[in-house]
């Protein structure tokens, strides 16, 4: 399909991509910075309704881009997880002062890159959106300019994302050296006749550095806690969320159009990778005292669970990443939107201040107990069944190892995850009652509650929409 | 309704909790009624189930079925029989009692009785479901639901070491239940066609090797609930730091869902492995009865006495269990529902006590017979039916399961007496410590029982006379489906 004929597809990511540039001059006019934030909000729920589901594959762009259904699930994840972070973004108090403007049109730019990274399907396109995305990464991390930790975490972020990149690129060197050519189909179809195996898994290990490092896998993790730490809370939130979905999406696709016929190679890879990303993650998120590096360790371990799904790669396994991805977003930026508020109230981000919050604040104390009983995945809640199904799928695979490492890792993440809930309930309060959320803060938090509970008891209606 | 009986059963509780939810905190006493009437009410359903209920008959009844998860054939099935039915009964009066129990009890202040009603509310909403899934999906929920209510009532209404005790008991199932929810989808993807509908699944044949590894996968999530030697350091500590009520339902209801998930799920679905696994477990009984017992025996502590009698008295359930046959079963099911009233009895007298005299310790009390001769009386008689008095129920249970098991090993029914010896040898001791002897003149200033303390003990007293009187009043609703297990899980 050629560029004119595409565009008709593209609707939504236009208006993205207009509304971005809408909001960077609205920014010079405005002086009340919240309103470019609304108007950000209002171009991603106009994108939101205007996203079509395609009743076939349609390869936009000459095939640059393949916009199937699974590309068209990671638009809705995509807006929705950049809509919910620009809603709390507009109960974040430090963001309060001069470059807001910027920070809202820097998101939707964020949400136009991730819905590219999804339907990428030609190895330049993958890198050039995958840069895209980690550029206004780095940007958005290091956005509170006068804050020292900040500014740390933009630069580790940078190096370490360059370093990830380059070795990927690499990969895809090897790849287009060996084929010819750079579209996926092209090169799965010419690996498959000729003896290419150790080329292949060269260009594996290379792709998993790259991608690892974006879904903070081990060994490739250790960026992710500082970056996290430093970055503006609804920074993290999102970081912790969207880029490692896409960074799924890339595997997932890259794996299936390319690799397809090595799995006997990549499948002994993940299970390791899995395991050792669950234990780090878990192990080490049980000694934090920071809220932020806790979420931070306890995704780590979140990402290890979804590559069990990703290991097995049956239909089933992956069906398990996208139930997965979908129950882990909206969980996780509910913890973190409780995490913004309280961080608001008592200005500090240590776990000190969630002792006694169901005294000062019985709501938002109530909601991060079920989000992180969700992240624990205790049913009925949204995480039980992105739980489930990932050891529904490794179960099925005969991954017994796996699953038992993965029960047991189950076991610490509910320990560290009490370890808060201890805190909000069984702890004495250490000063007064909070003053009630703000309105954006409230309406992100219900939206977020009522689809952990909804998820989890009526999970039917949401896999039937997201599996298609 | 009497189509939906039992989904009436479940769900009434997590009405009344969401009723409980939307009262302001400081109508206290509103609180604690609608409590207490949804309790009531789900009393009254049960015994309303029970007119409807047919103990002649083996299978399954007031079956409930719907869709719940097409994606992967899980259903909201829900269905009873005379393995389940007692169970329900039995979680039904115990949660009233309870809730009755906690209006004076002395640490629900601190104007937490929302929360603490609410979450009590949804305990019983899940230990009922436990009960009457038919669905193993359905059933690992509601097994779970259970969970994190009693993590918060253990943890924040509890004794001194109230939060060890909530985590460790919080950790312990759940690392087990984990890998019962392995054996879960073990079972299902090897059942032909993929479910998880128990009236399907039972008749399906398993190899013995896949048998085996996922009896153990279940046997760890069930064992660790009874709990089994060496699976049971949870229960002191869980036990004796809970609230009175609290240990009351703990004992009395959460206990068995243990032996019942061997009952209902381990030994239909995988028979050889349970007749693989009978040594092993004769012998983890007779382990759990004896060291059980001995360490009763040297408690100082009143209610972790009583905490560790819970893990002799379950290794009778045990004992019938392993004995595979007639008498063992039948004795196995009345001792899960005897010693859920004569237990949840004691640890309610040890609630009267401690909220008196505010310390447990055994060898500190002396001659409260004098003083309170109502509450000596009622302490005997519980002590008594504990130690398995004849025309108790406690002698019936006990009876019938060492009459199964002397049909399967001498030996084990032999070592298994010491257990009763022990429980005579315990019980009687404390009860010398506690209400003979010098009244030691602390204690000169403490009342009597009272009437609202007595109207949570009669309905237990009057389940363990009748029952210990005339054993078929009970007997008769399990003996059928028992019979129909044994005669199915024969190889």
């Amino acid at each position: 399909m050629n560029a004119i004929e595409s565009l008709k597809y593209f609707v939504p990511e236009l208006i993205l991509l207009g509304g971005a540039f809408v909001a960077l001059t609205l920014d010079f006019f405005l002086r009340q910075k919240k309103l470019v934030g609304e108007f950000a909000l209002l171009v991603i729920v106009l994108a939101l309704c205007l996203a079509k589901a395609p009743t076939q594959p349609l390869p936009l762009f000459f095939g640059m881009f393949e916009l199937d259904a699974f590309a068209h699930f990671f638009r809705y994840l995509a807006l929705g997880a950049v809509g919910i972070t620009i809603l709390i973004s507009l109960g974040y108090s430090p963001l309060q002062k001069r470059y807001t403007g910027e920070f809202y049109s820097l998101f939707l730019f964020m949400a136009f890159a991730l819905i590219t990274v999804a339907a990428a399907n030609n190895l330049l396109m993958i890198f050039l959106s995958i840069e895209f995305v980690s550029l206004l990464s780095y940007l958005l991390v290091g956005f509170l300019k006068e804050d020292p930790k900040s500014k740390e975490a933009a630069i580790k972020y940078l190096l370490f994302g360059s370093v990830c990149s380059g070795i990927m690129l690499y990969g895809m060197s090897l790849l287009y050296g060996a084929t010819g050519s750079l579209e996926l189909p092209v090169i799965g179809n010419a690996l498959l006749g000729a003896p290419f195996k150790p080329l292949a898994t060269a260009a594996i290990l290379f792709f998993f550095t790259g991608l690892g490092f974006k879904i903070s896998m081990a060994p490739f993790h250790m960026w992710a806690p500082d970056v996290y730490e430093g970055a503006p809370t609804p920074v993290t939130a999102f970081l912790t969320v969207a880029p490692k979905a896409l960074g799924f999406a890339v595997l997932t696709r890259v794996l299936d159009m390319i690799f397809w016929n090595f799995q006997s190679v990549w499948t002994p890879v993940l299970v390791i990778l899995s395991i050792l990303t669950m234990t780090i993650g878990n192990i080490t998120a049980v000694s934090q005292s920071n809220i932020k590096r806790f979420l931070a360790y306890s995704s780590i371990a979140q990402a290890g669970y979804i590559l069990m799904g990703l290991a097995a790669f049956s239909h089933l396994g992956r069906d398990a990443v996208l139930i997965y991805l979908f129950a882990y977003l909206m969980t996780n930026l509910g913890a973190f939107t409780v995490v913004l508020f309280v961080a608001g109230e008592t200005q500090s981000d240590s776990l000190d201040a969630y002792a006694g919050l169901s005294k000062r604040s019985p709501m938002a104390a109530a909601m991060l107990t079920i989000f992180l009983l969700s992240l624990a995945g205790l049913p009925p809640l949204a995480g039980f069944i992105g739980k489930y199904y990932v050891f529904a799928a490794a179960i099925q695979g005969k991954f017994i190892m796996l699953t038992i490492f993965a029960a047991i890792n189950s076991v610490i993440a509910a320990y560290y995850y009490f370890r808060i809930i201890r805190l909000m309930y069984l702890t004495p309060a250490t000063g007064p009652a909070f003053a009630a959320p703000s309105k954006a803060l409230t309406v992100a938090l219900w939206t977020l509650f009522l689809s952990v509970l909804a998820l989890g008891i009526f999970p039917s209606f949401f896999i039937t929409r997201i599996l298609g | 309704m009497t189509a939906h009986i039992l989904s009436w059963i479940i769900f009434t509780p997590l009405m009344g909790a969401g009723i409980v939810l939307f009262v302001p905190k400081s109508a206290t006493d509103w609180i604690k009624w609608i409590a207490l009437t949804t309790t009531g009410i789900v009393t009254a359903l049960t015994c309303y189930a029970l007119t409807i209920f047919q103990p002649a008959q083996a299978g399954f009844q007031m079956v409930e079925r719907a869709s719940w998860i097409p994606q992967f054939g899980v259903q909201y099935l829900l269905g009873t029989d005379g393995i389940s039915f007692p169970m329900v009964f039995l979680t039904a009066i115990i949660s009233m009692i309870a809730c009755l129990a906690s209006f004076p009890h002395v640490r629900v202040k601190e104007g937490r009785e929302k929360e603490y009603y609410f979450l009590y509310l949804l305990l019983e909403t899940g230990m009922l479901g436990t009960f009457l899934a038919l669905d193993l999906f359905l059933f690992y929920v509601l097994w779970e639901v259970v969970l994190v209510p009693m993590y918060f009532l253990i943890g924040i209404w509890g004794g001194p070491r109230r939060e060890y005790a909530a985590i460790k008991f919080f950790l312990y199932t759940l690392a087990g239940s984990l890998f019962m929810l392995l054996g879960i989808l073990g079972v299902y993807f090897a059942a032909a066609p993929h479910t998880f509908d128990m009236t399907q699944l039972v008749g399906m044949p398993r190899g013995l090797l896949f048998q085996q590894v996922v009896f153990m996968a279940f046997f760890l999530g069930f064992a660790i609930k009874v709990p089994i030697f060496p699976f049971h350091t949870w229960l002191p500590d869980a036990h004796v730091e809970a609230p009175t009520p609290i240990s009351v339902i703990l004992a009395g209801v959460l206990l068995k869902m243990g032996t019942y998930g061997f009952f209902r799920f381990s030994y239909p679905l995988f028979p050889q492995a349970a007749h693989w696994f009978q040594p092993a477990m004769a012998v983890l009984a007779v382990v759990g009865i004896v060291y059980g017992g001995f360490v009763a025996l040297a408690q100082t502590d009143f209610k972790k006495m009583v905490a560790y009698s819970s893990v002799s008295h379950m290794g009778f359930v045990l004992l019938g269990l392993a004995a595979l046959n007639a008498n063992g079963f039948r004795g196995a099911m009345l001792q899960m529902f005897t010693h859920g009233t004569i237990t949840g009895g004691l640890f309610l007298l040890v609630g009267v006590l401690y909220d008196r005299a505010h310390s447990r310790d055994l060898n500190d009390f002396g001659g409260l017979g004098v003083k309170m001769p109502a509450y000596a009386g009622f302490l005997t008689f519980f002590a008594l039916a504990s130690l398995g008095l004849p025309g108790l129920s406690g002698f019936v249970s006990e009876f019938l399961a060492l009459l199964g098991s002397y049909q399967y090993s001498k030996v084990v029914t032999g070592l298994s007496t010491i257990g009763i010896i022990l429980a005579a040898a315990y019980l009687l001791y404390m009860i010398q410590r506690v209400l003979l002897g010098k009244l030691n003149l602390k204690w000169a200033g403490l009342t009597d029982i009272k009437i609202q303390e007595v109207l949570t003990l009669l309905p237990l007293m009057v389940l363990i006379l009748g029952i210990g009187i005339y054993p078929r009043v009970i007997l008769d609703y399990m003996i059928p489906t028992l019979d129909g297990l044994l005669k199915a899980i024969k190889v």
